[in-house]
């Protein structure tokens, strides 16, 4: 359901840099007990465990802190999910904030995703200590974004909006020797 | 090619490459370096030296090179100076050219100064030209500079580009000579992530120079081709040849600068002519070999004097002879290695004169074995030849130790040998102890600082089987320590295995020695033996002083060849150990890098992140002018038919005051603070009372630092009981939100609260002026946007345009306001529809600079502007925010201080020129007095200071001591061109009653 008069920024898409489409996104912060009563009403178990994400159907769950998560579902979603979420929490001290429009996402695939990204990434993203489902924040060059890597070759990254045309302009300029 | 070997070395002789040096046109063959082709040809003199322009040659054939620094062209922005020669990888069509000589080499204009020479000893700098003080600026050192110096620098901007990338590791191996390719191996094997880098074309270090040696039963060279394979063929493992480490930086983070272009004729253009690569590696193995020591003897530097272990790697790797009549001085056994490769080579041994007394080493024997001309007991007096080494004059020591001239030997080439310094740098760098190795005879690596080990050459392990077996223990002992499991492994190899040890210092020579000529100790700052002394004699005993009076070392090669032989002269005059006199620090980088790699891709466009708000292209469409706002770019005002800056702003600023106008002001920091404890959160962090606003209300809130001033404002609302929407300057943004987050975590863990920035969720368009209302009604949809409905400082959800709305009633111009939020994606839609919609009421969009124009005639004040840090919200007119019965604030103690509540602050007051067209400049001192002599006491500055078209005249804002009690008075602007009489007002100069705000 996609909205004709957002109008996020305009990023040419390459076939290992494609603008991801919109999506409805919450910051959700709270203790245990908030944790798992969001994870029932959202549908998906919030991690628990530090910078991993979880995911069921089209929804995720990314830890970020110990009573941070970012919570990712389609962009039509966003009336029930907030819904759900606000009735399930409502006796439990949390805070839910809409933070769809904050920021926006890209994912970078193809075999040379992981040199791409270690161009401005100062973590060490080998598989063996960033394997596939893993995400944290963390900078690319000078611009600070939540990175998490969805497959083997794929990851996703969600950077704040003004931050995306610089993130993306880096990825193309180390991009541009692999394709000399 | 005159000096080709018949056959050999690692050069492809079916691929003749050619390159120019100082206009010659010269052939090489692929594999070259600059230095081997410039060889072949028979062309030692390549350069002019940095004092006293003596002409030198090529010494060494690696790193450590002093003298053949060469300016390498390949178009007027492509003009890299102070290459070594001896580094610089041949490709067809390379123009290079010596440095430091005018008009010509061979001619050199500056080689005067070397008559002058006696005139100008080590210190003859501080000592000359130091007096008068004045006169060193404008007489002596400009032409000192230009006489002196190294390569020019290109002045066109740097076309290529430069990558970057981190890189994790298990193991880092810096150097792929034998002992770090053992290494790599062992760790590679072990399962570890490995790193091998090395400077070099080609990795092999030593081994590339070795002629016929063999490593577990294979040619040494198909032993290397099948170690590179097995390395190459593991996914684990990353070779990084034409790699310097240079630099070594805590936990074991280290720089390399691979080289990835500069060795190819025609580089892609999209390839990065550099990569600097962040290592972090869990452990480091330094494999970085030793370097030789030249000897010091009257005449060591002129060309065709050389290192013996550089003839021997021109000669078998580089198939070059360095020349063809060879004498050998040995001050080392290594000599003879070279001198035997080199007979085999094709060249004439004259002479093989040890300094020694004697030796039996194998490399001694067997050179002795093939009938090449040894004696001992030698030392060197003199070298004859003007451009080039013609002859050598020997001297023999007594058991007395006096010297007599022997024998003259006329030859085309020297070969030194003073034994080997093996290369801690990096280990130094990485803050490791060095220790003196008394049975080698230099410093070797000690205690680590990092987790990091030395092996092989470096550490003073020599003899190929016992460096490969060195280099494998630490491999695995690396890969051990990162976890994995290795044993190392020992290897058999045979080769000549000379003693690669020596005795630094410099050579015995006569009393009084004829005629009187100059030893170098440091080839490329032209430190003699004389300096050295000369030094002592001043009474410098510390090695950190002579180094610094003498410049020994402090050269771009940081005294490679030599460091020790200086320490070692150092300690025979002054009758010390060498470890005693000390040891000068060894610094990144371990030779120079480019700017461009440490850029990489930080520049121009890309340097910083550039923020852009909704309307940006919109407002770059319609010509607007931006300013830089933290990394924001805002748009500082609209110009309209070749307006100028003030008469833009004019317009602007009377649109907003007569009709309406409509600003971006996306930028401001948002906070979203939510919670049961939202309320007290706030009540500690702002100075303001948040208990008593009511949801669907906003405030005007202050910030302030635990020491009582003022450190961020903004507006704040009230969504709902547990929920608000802080709002920040511009650039207070990021502070502000770490600084909630560092109370919530460690001072009020009691409270049930949390924030989220909402900074990028919400685009804000702000709609200011009598006709602000007229404009929305036209797109809000379910908001009465009357003034009973929605009064000052109310807030309301509705939806504008069919997208949500959170709206805002404020004003930061004084006329009736709004702001209107809603979810950024629409920001851009909602901004040309506002735009569309005000078109009936001749709506203006304003910039930065209306927006402070018409703040400043409300006397609104902008933290940071004019706020400095020390003020007081007293000081600033804003001590009304305080809740006053509150128990506690941020900054509430602090506000307690006598200096705080002392009379005499300076406090925010209005200033009206008594001319109303003279604009103040903001920062001018403040004084009471006008017209008296300097210096004299100011009593505060002006802070916003602007032309007011509304009020048709200038007004400013300042600080001032006393200010409210002073108005009505006229106090003076202390200006260049005369003082500037101003009244002090207060700073609300437009409807004082605020009226305008109510409607």
């Amino acid at each position: 359901m996609s909205d004709p008069k957002r109008q996020p920024p305009r990023i040419e898409s390459r076939a290992w840099l494609a603008p991801l489409p919109a999506a409805t996104r919450f910051i959700f912060r709270g203790g245990a007990a908030a944790a798992q009563a969001a994870s029932r009403a959202f549908g998906v178990e919030l991690p628990a465990t530090a910078c991993r994400a979880n995911v069921a159907g089209a929804r995720a769950a990314l830890w970020l802190g110990p009573d941070e998560q970012l919570l990712i579902a389609p962009e039509g979603d966003a009336t029930a999910a907030r819904a759900a979420l606000a009735a399930a929490l409502e006796s439990i001290p949390h805070s839910i904030v809409d933070i769809s429009h904050r920021q926006v996402a890209f994912e970078v695939k193809g075999p040379d995703a992981e040199w791409l990204l270690q161009a401005g990434c100062p973590l060490d993203l080998d598989a063996s200590q960033f394997p596939v489902g893993m995400c944290t924040r963390t900078v690319y060059l000078k611009a600070e974004i939540t990175l998490w890597r969805t497959g083997a070759d794929t990851f996703r990254l969600e950077i704040w909006r003004s931050f995306a045309e610089y993130v993306v302009g880096m990825l193309e300029e180390s991009a541009l020797e692999l394709t000399a | 090619m005159t000096l080709r070997t018949a056959k050999g070395g690692r050069i492809d002789r079916t691929r003749a490459i050619s390159f120019t040096f100082d206009g010659q046109r010269c052939q090489g063959f692929a594999g070259d370096t600059l230095a081997s082709a410039l060889l072949a040809n028979g062309v030692h003199l390549v350069n002019r030296s940095f004092k006293y322009h003596r002409p030198r040659g090529i010494v060494s054939a690696g790193a450590e090179e002093p003298n053949a620094l060469v300016t390498v062209i390949r178009d007027a922005a492509r003009h890299t100076p102070n290459l070594r020669a001896t580094q610089v990888e041949l490709y067809d069509g390379l123009v290079a050219e010596s440095q430091h000589r005018w008009p010509s080499l061979k001619f050199d204009v500056g080689a005067v100064t070397s008559l002058l020479s006696p005139f100008i000893p080590a210190g003859f700098y501080n000592k000359t030209f130091m007096w008068p003080r004045s006169a060193w600026k404008a007489l002596y050192e400009p032409p000192i500079r230009k006489a002196a110096g190294l390569g020019i620098a290109p002045k066109l901007p740097d076309p290529d580009r430069y990558a970057q990338q981190f890189v994790h590791c298990d193991v880092l191996v810096v150097g792929a000579g034998p002992a770090g390719l053992a290494a790599a191996l062992e760790a590679a094997a072990a399962g570890a992530r490995v790193i091998l880098c090395d400077e070099q074309q080609e990795l092999g270090g030593s081994l590339l120079a070795e002629r016929d040696a063999s490593v577990e039963g294979q040619p040494v060279a198909t032993w290397l081709e099948s170690a590179v394979k097995t390395l190459g063929a593991n996914p684990r493992v990353r070779l990084l040849p034409r790699t310097t480490a240079f630099g070594y930086f805590p936990h074991n983070h280290i720089g390399l600068c691979e080289r990835i272009t500069d060795h190819l004729a025609s580089p892609g253009s999209q390839q990065p002519r550099e990569r600097m690569w962040q290592v972090r590696a869990r452990e480091v193995v330094l494999t970085t070999g030793a370097i030789e020591r030249p000897l010091i003897f009257p005449g060591n530097d002129r060309p065709g004097v050389m290192l013996a272990g550089a003839g021997r790697t021109y000669a078998n790797r580089y198939g070059t002879k360095v020349g063809e009549r060879a004498v050998i001085v040995a001050g080392s056994d290594a000599a003879y290695a070279a001198a035997l490769d080199l007979a085999a080579a094709g060249v004439t041994i004259v002479a093989i004169a040890d300094v020694r007394t004697g030796n039996d080493g194998p490399a001694a024997s067997a050179a002795r074995a093939a009938g090449l001309p040894i004696s001992t007991g030698n030392t060197v007096l003199g070298t004859t030849g003007k451009l080039h080494v013609s002859g050598i004059r020997l001297g023999r020591v007594a058991s007395d130790g006096t010297v007599v001239p022997s024998v003259t030997h006329a030859c085309d080439v020297v070969l030194m040998s003073g034994g080997y310094t093996p290369s801690v740098h990096l280990h130094s760098q990485s803050r490791g102890k060095l220790a003196w190795d008394d049975a080698f005879g230099g410093f070797v690596p000690a205690a680590a600082a990092e987790r990091t080990r030395s092996a092989g050459n470096c550490r003073g392990v020599s003899g190929l089987a016992a460096t490969l077996g060195d280099g494998a223990a630490a491999g695995a002992a690396a890969a051990t320590a990162a976890g994995f499991a290795a044993t190392g492994r020992t290897y058999a190899a045979q080769t000549l295995d000379a003693d690669i040890r020596g005795t630094p210092g410099a050579l015995a020579q006569p009393a009084t020695p004829v005629p009187p000529a100059k030893a170098f100790v440091d080839f490329q700052n032209d430190v003699t033996t004389r300096d050295i002394a000369l030094a002592q004699r001043e009474g410098f005993e510390s090695i950190e002083h002579i180094k610094r009076y003498t410049t020994t070392g402090m050269a771009t090669d940081q005294g490679k060849t030599s460091g020790l032989n200086a320490l070692a002269m150092v300690a025979a005059s002054s009758d010390r150990r060498i470890p005693d006199v000390g040891l000068t620090t060894y610094r990144m980088p371990y030779t120079p890098v480019t700017f461009g790699s440490f850029a990489g891709v930080a520049r121009g466009d890309q340097f910083d992140p550039v923020r852009k708000t909704p309307s940006h292209e919109w407002a770059v469409a319609r010509g607007g002018v931006f300013e830089d706002v933290g990394l924001w770019k805002r748009t500082r005002f609209f110009p309209v038919g070749g307006e100028n800056m003030h008469a833009a702003v004019d317009r602007e600023c009377l649109a907003v005051r007569n009709s309406v106008g409509m600003f971006d002001a996306s930028t401001l920091g948002k906070i979203e603070v939510v919670g049961k404890d939202a309320a007290e959160f706030l009540n500690r962090f702002y100075v303001n009372n948040w208990s008593s606003l009511a949801p669907g209300r906003a405030r005007y809130g202050i910030l302030l630092r635990d020491d009582g001033f003022v450190y961020d404002d903004g507006v704040i609302g009230r969504l709902a009981a547990d929920r608000f929407h802080v709002t920040t300057t511009t650039g207070g943004a990021a502070r502000v939100f770490g600084m909630m987050e560092d109370y919530l975590q460690t001072e009020w863990t009691d409270l049930s609260v949390w924030i989220t920035s909402t900074t990028e969720q919400w685009a804000v368009v702000a709609v200011q002026g009598p006709k602000a209302r007229d404009v929305l009604a036209k797109l809000v949809t379910g908001i009465d946007l009357s003034p009973a409905a929605l009064p000052h400082m109310a807030i309301a959800n509705g939806e504008i345009c069919g997208v949500p709305l959170m709206l805002f009633r404020v004003s930061f111009s004084g006329e009736l306001g709004f702001e209107v939020n809603v979810p950024a994606d629409y920001g851009t839609m909602v901004w040309e529809a506002i735009h569309a919609a005000g078109q009936e009421f001749g709506i203006t969009p304003y910039g930065t600079e209306a927006m402070h124009v018409l703040r400043a005639e409300k006397g609104y004040i902008i933290v940071g502007q004019d706020t400095d840090g020390t003020m007081t919200p007293d000081d600033a007119g804003v001590a009304w925010a305080i809740g006053k019965t509150k128990p506690d604030f941020i900054g509430k103690r602090g506000l307690t201080r006598p200096a705080l509540t002392a009379p005499g602050r300076k406090q925010l007051v209005g200033l009206e020129t008594i001319d109303p067209k003279v604009v103040l400049e903001e920062g001018a001192q403040v004084v009471d007095a006008p017209n008296r002599p300097i210096p004299f006491p100011m009593i505060g500055y002006v802070t916003s200071s602007y032309r007011s078209a509304a009020l048709g005249r200038s007004i400013a804002m300042a600080a001032v001591a006393n200010g409210r009690a002073r108005m009505g008075e006229t106090i003076w602007v202390a200006m260049p061109g005369g003082d500037i009489p101003v009244k002090v007002v207060s700073p609300v100069f437009y409807d004082p009653q605020g009226a305008r705000i109510n409607v």
